[in-house]
């Protein structure tokens, strides 16, 4: 049986109620909406891109503490990172949370979004830990149509 | 309870004080449902999610497999053997559900794939026929998906327009706005019998009533009604009925359209193809007497058997025991979740049915979800297919637990076992 403590660890949790970067960016030149219709999560993800890095990057919006403190920690991992790197990171993100992690991967490159490991326990709940991943992605491309994790 | 039921009427237990639905054994009930046996996640299973879809009794499983094992033909054609003995297992399920509605003719009972697919029938044949430019389509605040968009999809080809009676704050329907609306353009009113994300039950005696006052046909949503309530669709004198099978006890892809007999003569058929013709030739085609012309190609036959054998099985507890029985369990369970702290209970109509609706603090809906399924129990999250209730409300989603009549007051203590543990994870 997986282990509540593993998917609602104290990080995710302190995120979720105090979620970082939780504003509209008033220097933003991307944005993008993401949208989980299975449970009505929302948000809107603000990017301030200065030649091929994200300078500033907020979001705001509603959701479970899972797609909450996803959207706050990602936000924190991803700023000062270029394009290539935020990429990067998303797919290793999303292999840790689809369980296709290898067993001998440096979650070192994570750094504290390592705490979502446990998401990966869950299935039903990947869509709510990659969908601010999901709308980072499409403002970065520069799509201005909501995504949907659906 | 057992012993309130075997106990014989005394001085001291005269029968009008015994407790609502004291002669109704659910443990007995429990053991006609082999789902409820097993595990999950290493608990009792504490299904709470039968607004979504029921489990199945045994007889109802066993009526199915007997169909694909000893009866299996297509119906209405063949002169063998089989074929006969199948159509008439078929036609026998379409009686059982015209006893079950108490309609005036098995002709009136058609079989659709569900309450979905009988609304979407009556919007497009009723409703493309007698729906024009500036007329108006007349629906509440509190209906299901379903019971919106078919009537939105008319409006819009036809220029129509979709009129919504509003709710009030405690999730009833607000008569005089709802008659307030009801007007010379109204052409037709859909509304639900009992609300899927709020329980409240509808006043849809006095509705019809209004209704016809203006000449407005009613079509009824009896998906949330027909587990919980005795309906008798003369009583009501509503020209249309709509339920699904799986939700009581039944299999899924098999529901029922009531009609009234006038009505869906002269209505033109739904889809073309066998079984709904009486004649074709290349010039013209003759179409089939109800209820034949609505059931174009091969039906769901089993599914019709395995529907008839869930509402003998129901019908064999007795309605009236069944609405007895749930309606203390509901009210148990009101009052057990109510007192958790922090809780919200999003639906407080007077008269109510199978659901309970809330909110815990600010966690989300979802969280509730994922942690009370660790302990084995499930109930749904989220918006019901009912956004524009959420939306009424202000809310995104809400966590509910919906009943049947094999839950017991023990599954509703493990569901505030299971909120204290979510309020727990939050602290």
């Amino acid at each position: 049986m997986p282990d509540l403590r593993e998917l609602y660890q104290e990080v995710i949790l302190e995120h979720s109620k105090a979620p970082r970067n939780y504003r509209e960016l008033a220097t933003a030149n991307h944005r993008a909406e993401g949208y989980n219709p299975l449970c009505g999560d929302h948000f809107t993800v603000y990017l301030d891109l200065e030649g091929g890095s994200i300078r500033d990057i907020s979001f705001q919006g509603s959701g479970c503490a899972i797609s909450k403190a996803s959207a706050s920690l990602m936000t924190q991992s991803v700023k000062g990172k270029t394009r290539a790197e935020a990429a990067r990171l998303f797919d290793q993100f999303h292999k840790l949370v689809t369980g296709e992690w290898s067993a001998n991967g440096n979650r070192a490159e994570l750094g504290k979004l390592a705490v979502f490991s446990g998401v990966s326990q869950f299935p039903v709940r990947v869509k709510c830990a990659t969908l601010a991943w999901h709308t980072l992605h499409a403002s970065l491309q520069g799509n201005q149509q909501t995504v949907s994790t659906e | 309870m057992t012993t309130a039921a075997k106990r014989l009427p005394t001085e001291s237990h005269p029968p009008q004080v015994r407790d609502a639905g004291a002669d109704f054994d659910v443990q007995k009930v429990r053991r006609d449902f082999p789902i409820l046996r097993q595990r999950v996640r290493g608990r009792a299973l504490v299904y709470l999610d039968n607004a979504a879809t029921s489990q199945k009794p045994q007889v109802v499983i066993d009526a199915i497999r007997q169909y694909y094992e000893r009866d299996n033909a297509n119906i209405h054609r063949g002169v063998h053997f089989l074929s006969e003995h199948a159509t008439e297992e078929y036609e026998a399920a379409r009686r059982t559900v015209q006893g079950f509605l108490n309609a005036a003719d098995a002709s009136e009972i058609i079989f659709v794939r569900g309450a979905t697919e009988a609304i979407n029938l009556v919007a497009q044949t009723y409703g493309r026929t007698n729906v024009h430019a500036g007329d108006e389509v007349l629906i509440t605040a509190m209906e299901h998906h379903s019971n919106i968009v078919p009537w939105q999809i008319l409006c819009e080809e036809k220029g129509a327009r979709l009129r919504v009676a509003p709710i009030s704050d405690s999730g009833e329907l607000m008569l005089e706005e709802f008659e307030r609306l009801l007007g010379p353009r109204t052409k037709i009113v859909a509304v639900t019998h009992v609300s899927n994300a709020l329980g409240t039950i509808n006043p849809v005696q006095r509705i019809i009533e209004t209704a016809h006052r203006e000449n407005v046909p009613v079509l009824v949503d009896g998906a949330q009604a027909v587990p919980h309530l005795k309906v008798d669709v003369q009583a009501l004198d509503c020209d249309f009925y709509v339920f699904s099978g799986h939700k009581v006890y039944g299999p899924t892809g098999i529901g029922v359209l009531y009609g009234k007999h006038a009505l869906l003569d002269a209505m033109p058929p739904y889809q073309g193809g066998g079984d709904m013709i009486s004649s074709v030739t290349f010039e013209k085609t003759i179409y089939n007497k109800l209820p034949y012309k609505f059931e174009a190609g091969t039906p769901h036959v089993a599914g019709a058997i395995g529907l008839g054998a869930a509402i003998e099985y129901v019908n064999g507890l007795g309605m009236d025991n069944i609405a007895a029985y749930e309606h203390g369990l509901l009210a148990y369970a009101t009052e057990a979740v109510s007192v958790i702290p922090g809780i919200r209970l999003i639906g407080a109509a007077k008269e109510k049915a199978g659901v309970l609706s809330f909110l815990l603090d600010s966690i989300h809906p979802h969280d509730i979800g994922t942690i009370v399924d660790q302990a084995g129990i499930a109930i749904r999250t989220g918006h019901h297919c009912a956004q524009p209730v959420m939306q009424r409300f202000g809310i995104a989603a809400t966590a509910r637990a919906s009943f049947a009549l094999y839950n017991t007051r023990e599954e509703v203590d493990a569901l505030v076992e299971g909120i204290q543990k979510v309020r727990e994870v939050f602290a």
